[in-house]
């Protein structure tokens, strides 16, 4: 299998979707001239034109609601946000429009919408700009949000979100545009709500979802080579739906929950998980769930401090060792 | 001359002739029994949200009522002259295009109860009415919400290459919104063929126009710096509103742009139902002087009268039909059935509703005590 980035993985699955659908059209701010902001549209305009690939405004919440009401009448439009973290000026759109829609019409309508775009602290870029939004997203029903953490995971669950009949916000990494990883040749689709187990292991199970899993995997190396502990570590992949039936089975297979997340500890994806852990294997547990998340405060700006306000491999470990003494 | 400065709807009124646009092309070939039919849907549904105000009083139907009493004119004039690929959205105060549209006063009333046999299974209210296969997309509660999703229906329109208009009906109290304002710019910028028809009532819940928009002259104008065509319309008169809301949807098929109508009408009732300050704002004197001139059913109906294409029996007739149809309406909302328990999580995804049909895996509802379990 040949290697590619985070960043192609993305660019392909539009491309294939463009190609494989005329109602696919990718909009949003510098998508089209200027390549993408993050240059994860780089060259669809050049090779589709102005009617796939369209510059828009700063107008999120114009242009959001626009998509949102072309995808009723049956477009499927691929909307980027150049970060999630200006998802807020659209969040009528965002939360009402697109969520409600299909249910306040009792069915009459779908919202075949796709909004993607970078959702991630640690670039240096302060609070306003490091927004990791998946929570509120996971909140609303009506709403799928998906995190993928790798290349491969990139690619087939874009292509599955475009595919997909409900809206799907898709939750990237700028921190990991750049990553390379084993991405087939051929059309693959990865199912919306279906974890997948990074590494296996006996003795404790690691569940997260973006960044998080590299972070986490990084941990669990050391805890088998320095510890002689077995963790797994199982990426959700998506939030919301979300692949209970995996993490019921991981934690009963290795007795204790480690749920690492970039996102804020308070009503976090990690609270939910915590919940449902405890609900469906609460006789299994030899600890208490641990939680590492983002440090709850704003997102900082000052390098060293807001390497060590996400989830780091070092914070991994030391939660882990606990639940493991 | 008076040094005040004129407040509410007094500001806005102007006198105009009813039959000013009598001669225009679209208006020229009208038959008598269209005639009598625009006639006939103002009336139907000006007895229908009076019969949902009755119902509304018994404590049948909860929540919001925003009637649309005194405008009728313009949902049932604009309407009128839209084409089978001509699409309409419009705010909460929604009653009046949905019946416009061609929905039925059983699936309105029922939705209003609460009904499973309501156009939006019980799920939406008053507010938010949908036929999509009419091609009416709804009945949206946030004021200015729907501007951006009009704008998407245009834009479909155009992607797709189909000759046809999206109306997107708003208040005007919404033009004040910041996302109207991002729709304006989109409109025009990718040249969509979309008419916004700002139903100028004079009023914002409470709030005049003089004290909700800095430039009260024209809620309109603000085209002008999106370098939109706008026009003024006098909402009362059903000639002059088909004459305008043509001409914006002939550009918009004709050359694919936008539109901005600024239709001047009036609300006779509260905000809504539970509008506590109703007659605090505004005078008695103002809504008595409204009806008596400007009334559009009976501006209307003068005028074929006049032209003795109704005759008054017909009129009293039509009349008749309509309190029955929605006194009917009524008895069906009231016996028909409220929706199944389960109904609750159906309609939120597709996927879900449609088991089989997707690869979607895992959980997507997320209660202990209630609905899928793992
Ligand atoms: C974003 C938002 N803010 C406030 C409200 C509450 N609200 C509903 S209708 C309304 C008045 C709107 O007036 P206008 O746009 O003139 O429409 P009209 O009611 O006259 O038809 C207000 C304040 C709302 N629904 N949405
Ligand atoms: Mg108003």
């Amino acid at each position: 299998m040949r290697e590619i980035t985070y960043r192609e993985a993305l660019r392909e699955a539009l491309s294939e979707e463009i190609e494989r659908d005329e109602n696919v059209v990718i909009l949003g701010e510098e998508v089209a001239q200027y390549n993408g902001a993050y240059k994860v549209t780089q060259g669809l305009w050049e090779k589709y034109g102005d009617k796939r690939v369209v510059d828009t405004p700063i107008s999120e919440a114009g242009f959001i609601g626009m998509g949102i009401g072309a995808s009723m009448l049956g477009i499927r439009p691929v909307m980027e946000l150049m970060f999630w973290s200006f998802a807020y000026v659209a969040w009528d759109q965002i939360l009402n429009n697109a969520a409600m829609v299909r249910y306040m019409s009792g069915g009459q309508i779908n919202c075949p919408i796709v909004i993607r775009g970078p959702a991630n602290g640690g670039t240096n870029v302060g609070a306003t700009h490091s927004h990791t939004p998946e929570n509120f997203i996971a909140n609303t029903a009506g709403l799928k949000v998906v995190c993928p953490a790798t290349a491969y995971d990139a690619k087939g669950l874009m292509k599955a979100a475009i595919r997909d009949n409900d809206p799907v916000y898709v939750m990237e990494n700028t921190l990991l545009y750049g990553m390379k990883g084993d991405v087939p040749e051929e059309d693959y689709v990865i199912p919306i709500g279906k974890a997948d187990i990074k590494r296996e292991g006996t003795d404790l199970s690691i569940i997260c979802h973006g960044r998080a899993v590299l972070t986490s995997l990084k941990a669990a190396e050391e805890l088998e080579a320095k510890h002689g502990i077995h963790a797994e570590v199982l990426d959700l992949r998506s939030i919301r739906p979300l692949d209970e039936q995996a993490i019921i089975e991981s934690v009963r297979k290795t007795n204790r929950a480690l749920l690492v997340e970039e996102n804020k500890p308070f009503a976090g994806v990690g609270a939910q998980i915590a919940h449902l852990i405890q609900w469906n294997c609460f006789d299994y547990l030899d600890a208490p769930i641990a939680r590492v998340s983002a440090i709850d405060a704003p997102a900082i700006y000052s390098k060293p401090l807001e390497d060590f306000q996400l989830p780091t491999p070092e914070r991994v470990l030391e939660a882990a060792l606990k639940l493991c003494q | 001359m008076s040094s005040k400065k004129k407040q509410g709807f007094e500001a806005i009124a102007t006198e105009a002739d009813p039959r000013g646009f009598e001669g225009h092309s679209i208006n020229q070939s009208l038959s008598s029994e269209e005639k009598i039919g625009f006639y006939r849907e103002m009336v139907r549904i000006r007895r229908f949200e009076e019969r949902s105000l009755r119902a509304y009083q018994q404590g049948k139907i909860g929540g919001f009522l925003h009637l649309y009493i005194g405008q009728e004119s313009v949902a049932v004039g604009s309407l009128s002259v839209c084409g089978e690929n001509d699409h309409v959205i419009t705010a909460y105060r929604d009653h009046g295009h949905a019946l416009a549209s061609g929905m039925n006063m059983n699936e309105c009333m029922a939705e209003m109860f609460g009904k499973h046999t309501g156009c939006s299974k019980g799920k939406g209210g008053s507010m938010h009415f949908f036929a999509p296969e009419k091609n009416y997309w709804g009945g949206h509660g946030i004021v200015a919400g729907q501007t951006p999703l009009g704008l998407g229906l245009a834009y479909a329109l155009k992607y797709k290459g189909i000759k046809g208009a999206a109306l997107c009906y708003m208040g005007d109290g919404a033009v004040n919104q910041g996302v109207f304002h991002e729709s304006l710019n989109l409109a025009s910028l990718f040249e969509l063929p979309v008419v916004y028809i700002i139903e100028n009532n004079g009023y914002s819940m409470g709030t005049s126009l003089q004290r909700s928009s800095a430039y009260t002259e024209s809620l309109g104008k603000r085209a002008e710096a999106y370098n939109i065509e706008w026009e003024t319309v006098q909402g009362h008169l059903i000639y002059e509103v088909r004459a305008k809301v043509n001409e914006a949807i002939q550009r918009a098929h004709e050359s694919s742009k936008p539109t901005i109508l600024e239709i001047i009408t009036y609300r006779y009732r509260g905000h809504s139902i539970a509008d506590a300050n109703a007659d605090k704002y505004r005078t008695k004197e103002e809504v008595k002087e409204y009806q008596e001139k400007k009334d559009p059913i009976n501006v209307w109906r003068n005028l074929l009268l006049e032209d003795k294409v109704l005759t008054e029996e017909q009129a009293k007739e039509i009349d008749k039909q309509a309190r029955a149809e929605a006194d009917a309406s009524a008895d069906f909302a009231d016996q028909s059935p409220y929706p199944p328990t389960e109904s609750i999580i159906e309609d939120v995804y597709w996927t879900h509703d449609n088991p089989g049909k997707h690869d979607n895996e895992g959980r997507i509802f997320f209660n202990d005590d209630w609905g899928p379990q793992a």
